[in-house]
């Protein structure tokens, strides 16, 4: 025998004493080893080397030599190859590499072979350690959710409480910035966001699905009675025949009807984790079966997206500026701060829970001054004082051009930043003096479109162009949310960007932020967001192949349908067969204009619904349309695999119950979201790489999503593909390993105590501020390594992503693409908002609705579930035994109406009727309703989809119609509607009077 | 010795919940014998917020007051209770007995701040203990004040003497101290809660355009005498703030023009625009 040949014959049958030696310590291992009855044959391909194991009722049997029938077999092309693969440290590219060259094969049944593989991989994670014994039995574990990382004390199985990360003294420090002669400093732990203090009480909600689940009336096989979605009940199913159903109808599909007959549909954020999350599991597995995908639209950037975007560039950041440094050159330079439909204390700047929340106390002590502008008196407002300006909803852009007609009439902008840095200025000055249209741009032609007082607007430029100010446009400060999401979304974005580019963007102390954006943290250090891709081997719809393949090699993925469906135009898919879009597409400015239509070339319509993730009734533009896109037999067949039993989850065929992440193993960071909000940490005021321990059981026969997609894929022949015989928690440890985490913590340590603090730059070390380097007029300085090199027109490094490379009041990209669009003329211009105070309906429908991201849910999660959230006013009223979603409308208006506080009204326009609790205010201006976007309940009251919703899916009400007419966005914000008090009838009410044609049919 | 305290600054909650929400997960689902029996799901807001507008648009203030068991050193409950119910620890805590309290729906009753909430399932009176079961682990501050984003709320554990010398300096204040209950909870700003403001915006005009006056002396006068002084912002805008609701008759003097009298009811009172120059 070859030497190699007996070191892999010692190696076989040292993994069988390891399999018997571990099943002997532990317990669980041993348990694990009698749910099969099988023989694996593991051999070299010459067989030269071969061992058997026969798993017997928990016993191993095994054998040198080939077994006489074996169920699988592990094949490797040599004994030097096996000797490396299967040693105790394997060089992950190798592996890779093995498995896509046929070195390493597996036949027989896959759902053996993933048991098997992941038996063997199991064996080093036996003895690892995880959680802090807190003493009286209560274990305490670590998680991170998408608003904040968690300790989760655990006794008996339960969770106890989840409190906030205190640090201890063994984590690194916390940055301080010197300013105003004091150092300031953040607190020591990590802050919590609402939505997830809540979550005990929805991990433990009675509306979690325990078991799978079939409507009662569909018979894959028989009638489906597709049309009784969401009124037919359900009965409890197992697994196998769930998963069962669910891979035939796959193969049915891609059988009888071809590529991109599966359409898979996820919504935003549910759960958290590197892993087990969406743009990774989830990813894997959509494309592994080849699906029509739902082409999000970029739901809280619209305006700077399509709008912005051209007059700067940023494209890989959805047309939002850089943000490095901010923090620092604010605390230290800025004078006054305008928070222009900015609500960071509302929103939580998305995923940092309130971390942004203690910096912005610190205005106040430095003497800082704050404005305000916004329809509603916002909790940042509130919270912060200052002035409140509140321009009637979707106005906000002829406010800002009034503030730049202001700034050039009294000869108060940065004339040299303008002459080397802009190009096109005289273009927008000639439209703001009236030059073009006869109209000049002023405080008072302004007021009558936004009532606002033209002094007032006259002050705030004066003041504005005297002081040092900073721009917090949008909760993140350089977009996100609030006006991006109206009619006039892309104007008053690219106003807001023209306004900054006037004042000498760069400066110090003139700049886009709100505090929110760029802490001093270390950006250097490598640990992957979750748009990074994690485990998806997804190389063309996720970050993946920037830096995670190299890190983490792993079996690449490729979606085979190209078909893709607007997220905004599901139902018309579905219903009507067709539809399209401009696709989100980052990388380029150019991205946005290809034009994309449904069905495409050769591909199948939609004949199956694969839903995954949360409820989204709520979270999409006239939502019934959505609804009524279930109840038809043009779609056939629905699985939902969700937590909770909500939503579209009363919409399906078949329910696939997942767990929480609480439930099972991840890893994340704090904030870490990589891809189009690279280095988004600087949000938080530390990094914080979390462990996602999995502190309980899953509940009932709940099983993580990985698992899920693993049983199904195994279905298809695709589980090893899918998990690559690697369980969740061996994933885990592959992306600590790829990461820098090991050149600080050993795995032992971070797995036992859930969590690592990266430490922050040294002082003289970090960032500097964004678009210095733009104003002086150097090299790009910033760690962002965008636009792509090709996007430079000048040196590399050179100017911005523009053609001319200079900010471009004047967008050559949109004279490029349609220079006579007149929703998105080259340069910014005014037209008033297409469902607003001017359109046909207003006299129908006299109430401006808004509808901001909300305040104690994130999008529809931890809504409903019979959560704690319930319990707090602002989010819903408790009345009659029933929790309605509130909406807030002011004084003036309520009492034109009769309406009380807290009297149940309906909301309703030709689109829906829901009713909500009205919360009677001062904080809103006559004519202008408010309500959170995004409920997790929808609760007809009679058919669904025809009937007043109580639930409170407020975006039932809002248009389906695009932004522009060549851009696909939502324009949520503008929304006409009526309220009156409820009359109690489930019938849904539209105002007297003909029904205007609104919708516009791209 | 030290005893705790709450101390809750009005000027920075903004009702994000925090401190309510980690009470629920604190009593809803667990039990802790001889603190506290398990809090009903819903509706017993142990610490609850109450919210407060005044003012007329655009000048519009919003307050909100977190409001809980004050454990006071002169507790009604404590009298209302049979057989040793309620409990005053050393440490200043008053604990309601979980399982002595039961039945004795008096105690909620007895509570002059509505913080005692009786649960229909358990025929209990429950409030919120302090986080004693946490604090006697160990713990420095209770949960509300470990998730609290601002700050608003902290834990202090100091002494009696210590806690007065606090009080003098930083202006704190209890919730109806009238009535004797001697509370442990204590606020800042907590006349912002209450109080109410005369507000307005100074314009001028110049060479025929409406500006807003700013840098303009205002004074508030009550009979007859300057009671406050300020100076019009950037928007003209003055705002008189922490006047007592009802107080009455008062007059404001804008530069050499006419006093103008106000009468302040339970309300705020925003008064527009004024021509300051008129």
């Amino acid at each position: 025998m070859r030497s190699a040949d007996v070191k892999f014959t010692v190696v076989l049958w040292g993994l069988l004493q390891a399999v018997r030696f571990m099943a002997r310590r532990h317990p669980k291992f041993a348990k694990h080893l009698a749910e099969k009855n099988f023989t694996a044959q593991m051999r070299t391909k010459d067989n030269a080397v071969a061992r058997y194991f026969t798993f017997e009722n928990g016993k191993v049997i095994s054998g040198r030599g080939l077994h006489k029938a074996p169920d699988i077999k592990v094949t490797v092309a040599s004994a030097e190859l096996g000797l490396r693969l299967f040693s105790l440290h394997v060089d992950e590219i190798e592996r890779v590499e093995a498995i896509k060259g046929f070195q390493l094969q597996a036949d027989g049944p896959d759902d053996l072979v993933v048991w098997f593989t992941q038996t063997l991989n199991m064996i080093p994670t036996l003895h690892w350690e995880y959680g802090t014994d807190l003493g009286n039995g209560v274990t305490r574990y670590v998680t991170n959710t998408n608003g904040g990382p968690a300790f989760v004390h655990v006794k008996d199985g339960k969770v106890v409480r989840l409190t906030p990360i205190e640090f201890d003294d063994t984590d690194a420090p916390t940055w301080s910035i010197e300013a105003r002669g004091k150092r300031w400093t953040p607190p020591r732990q990590t802050s919590m966001a609402s939505h997830t203090v809540c979550q005990k009480s929805t991990i433990y909600s009675p509306d979690r699905l325990l078991y799978p689940m079939k409507r009662v009336d569909f018979d894959p096989n028989g009638e489906r009675n597709c049309e009784n979605r969401g009124i037919s009940g359900y009965v409890r199913i197992s697994w196998d025949e769930a998963l069962d159903i669910v891979a035939s109808e796959i193969k049915r599909v891609k059988r009888d009807y071809g590529q991109g007959a599966i359409m898979c549909n996820h919504g935003s954020h549910h759960t958290w984790g590197n892993i087990g999350y969406y743009i990774s599991a989830a990813y894997k597995f959509f494309n592994a079966i080849g699906t029509t995908k739902v082409m999000h639209n970029p739901d809280s950037w619209e305006g700077w997206y399509w709008g912005a975007m051209h007059h700067y560039g940023y494209s890989m950041r959805l047309g939002q500026v850089e943000t490095y440094g901010l923090v620092e050159d604010l605390m230290k330079e800025a004078e006054m701060v305008v928070f222009w439909s900015a609500d960071p204390e509302t929103t939580s700047g998305s995923y940092s829970a309130h971390e942004g929340t203690p910096r912005r106390q610190w205005l106040k002590e430095m003497g800082i001054e704050v404005v305000h502008i916004d329809p509603y008196l916002n909790h940042t407002a509130a919270l912060l004082g200052g002035k409140w300006i509140a321009p009637k909803p979707a106005t906000d852009a002829a406010m800002g051009m009034a503030i730049a007609y202001v700034w050039i009439t009294d000869d108060t902008y940065d004339k040299k930043f303008v002459a080397d840095r802009c190009l096109g200025f005289e273009k927008w000055r000639d439209y703001l003096l009236g030059e073009e249209d006869g109209i000049a741009k002023t405080p008072e032609w302004q007021e009558s479109e936004t009532g606002v007082p033209a002094r007032e607007v006259r002050a705030l430029a004066r003041r504005w162009a005297s002081r040092k100010t900073y721009l917090g446009a949008g909760s993140w400060g350089n977009g996100h949310g609030g006006a991006c999401r109206s009619a006039t979304g892309i104007q008053w974005a690219r106003t807001m960007a023209c306004l900054m580019a006037m004042q000498g963007v760069g400066k110090p102390g003139v700049n886009y932020g709100l505090l929110q954006w760029g802490t001093p943290i270390d950006l250097g250090f490598s640990f992957p967001g979750y748009a990074d891709g994690g485990m998806s081997g997804d190389l063309t719809s996720t970050a993946l192949g920037v830096s995670l393949y190299l890190r983490m090699p792993q079996l690449p993925s490729f979606n085979t349908s190209s078909q893709k469906v607007p997220r905004l135009q599901i139902p018309e898919a579905i219903l009507e067969g067709k539809a399209e879009g401009y696709p989100w597409d980052g990388q380029t400015i150019e991205g946005q204009f290809q034009k994309f239509s449904y069905p495409k070339a050769g591909h199948s319509t939609i004949q199956m619904l694969y839903k995954y993730g949360g409820a989204s009734f709520g979270t999409m533009n006239d939502s019934n349309r959505y609804v009524k896109s279930y109840r038809t037999d043009k779609l056939p067949f629905v699985v939902n695999q969700s937590i909770w039993f909500e939503g579209e989850a009363k919409y399906a065929d078949i329910l696939l119950p997942a767990c929480t992440n609480y439930e099972r193993y991840d890893i994340s960071e704090f904030g870490g979201t990589g891809g189009y909000a690279l280095h988004g940490q600087t949000q938080m005021n530390h990094r914080v790489v979390l462990m996602q321990h999995k502190c309980i059981e899953p509940l009932g026969e709940s099983k993580s999503d990985f698992q899920i997609f693993t049983e199904l894929g195994s279905r298809l022949g695709l589980g090893t593909y899918f998990c690559e015989g690697m369980t969740e928690l061996n994933w885990v440890k592959k992306m600590f390993d790829a990461s820098d985490l090991p050149k600080h913590i050993s795995w032992k340590k971070f797995l036992k105590k859930g969590y690592f603090v990266v430490p922050p730059s040294p002082e003289d070390q970090r960032d500097p501020p964004s678009n210095r380097w733009f104003y002086e007029g150097r090299k790009k300085d910033v760690p962002e390594p965008h636009p792509l090199p090709g996007d430079y027109s000048e040196n590399y490094l050179e100017g911005l992503q523009t053609q001319s490379g200079k900010f471009e009041f004047e967008c050559s990209s949109l004279k490029h693409f349609d220079a006579n669009d007149p929703e998105r003329p080259p340069i910014v211009k005014y037209l008033p908002s297409w469902e607003g105070a001017q359109s046909e309906d207003f006299k129908r429908y006299p109430l401006q609705l808004i509808s901001p991201h909300s305040r104690f849910s994130y999008h529809t999660m931890n809504d409903g579930k019979d959560s704690s959230t319930n319990d707090i006013r602002e989010h819903r009223v408790l009345i009659d035994g029933y929790y309605y979603w509130t909406l807030r409308i002011s004084a003036q208006d309520a009492l034109a109406r009769g309406i009380n506080m807290h009297d149940l009204v309906l909301a309703y326009n030709d689109r829906a009727s829901v009713v909500c609790a009205a919360e009677v205010t001062g904080r809103l201006p006559d004519g202008v309703v408010h309500s959170y976007s995004a409920s997790g309940v929808y609760d007809p009251m009679g058919e669904p989809g025809h009937s007043v919703d109580r639930g409170g899916c407020i975006n039932q009400l809002t248009p389906k119609r695009s932004i522009a007419k060549k851009v696909t966005g939502t324009a949520c914000n503008s929304c006409l509607i009526q309220v009156e008090l409820w009359d109690g009838s489930a019938v849904l009410k539209t105002a007297p009077g003909k029904r205007e044609e609104q919708e516009v049919a791209l | 010795m030290k005893k705790w305290n709450l101390v809750i600054d009005v000027a920075k909650c903004f009702n994000c919940n925090g401190c309510a929400l980690s009470c629920h997960d604190e009593y809803y689902g667990n039990e802790f014998p001889g603190y506290a029996a398990e809090m009903q799901k819903h509706g017993q807001r142990w610490i609850d917020i109450r919210a407060r507008e005044t003012g007329q648009k655009p000048m519009v203030e919003v307050s909100y007051l977190p409001v809980m068991c004050n454990h006071c050193d002169n507790p009604p409950c404590l009298k209302a209770a049979k057989d040793g119910a309620v409990v005053k620890r050393d440490d200043g805590i008053v604990i309601i007995h979980p399982e002595k309290a039961r039945g004795q729906r008096q105690i909620v009753e007895a509570c002059p701040y509505q913080a005692v909430f009786w649960n229909e399932e358990k025929q209990l009176p429950q409030a919120w203990p302090f986080d004693a079961h946490l604090l006697d682990q160990g713990w420095t501050k209770t949960r509300g004040s470990q998730m609290c984003p601002t700050q608003a709320m902290r834990t202090l554990h100091v002494t009696d003497a210590e806690m007065q010398q606090l009080v003098e300096r930083d202006g704190l204040e209890v919730l109806s101290p009238e009535l004797g209950t001697r509370p442990r909870v204590y606020y800042r700003n907590l006349v912002r809660f209450f109080s109410v403001f005369i507000g307005g915006a100074l314009t001028k005009t110049v060479k025929g355009v409406e500006e807003c006056a700013d840098g303009v002396h205002v004074k508030l006068l009550q009979q007859g005498s300057v009671v406050a002084e300020q100076t019009s912002d950037t928007f003209g805008e003055f705002r008189f703030s922490n006047l007592k609701p009802g107080s009455g008759a008062y007059q404001l003097q804008i530069l050499d023009r006419p006093r103008l009298d106000v009468h302040l009811k339970e309300q705020s009172i925003y008064l527009g625009a004024i021509e300051a120059s008129a």
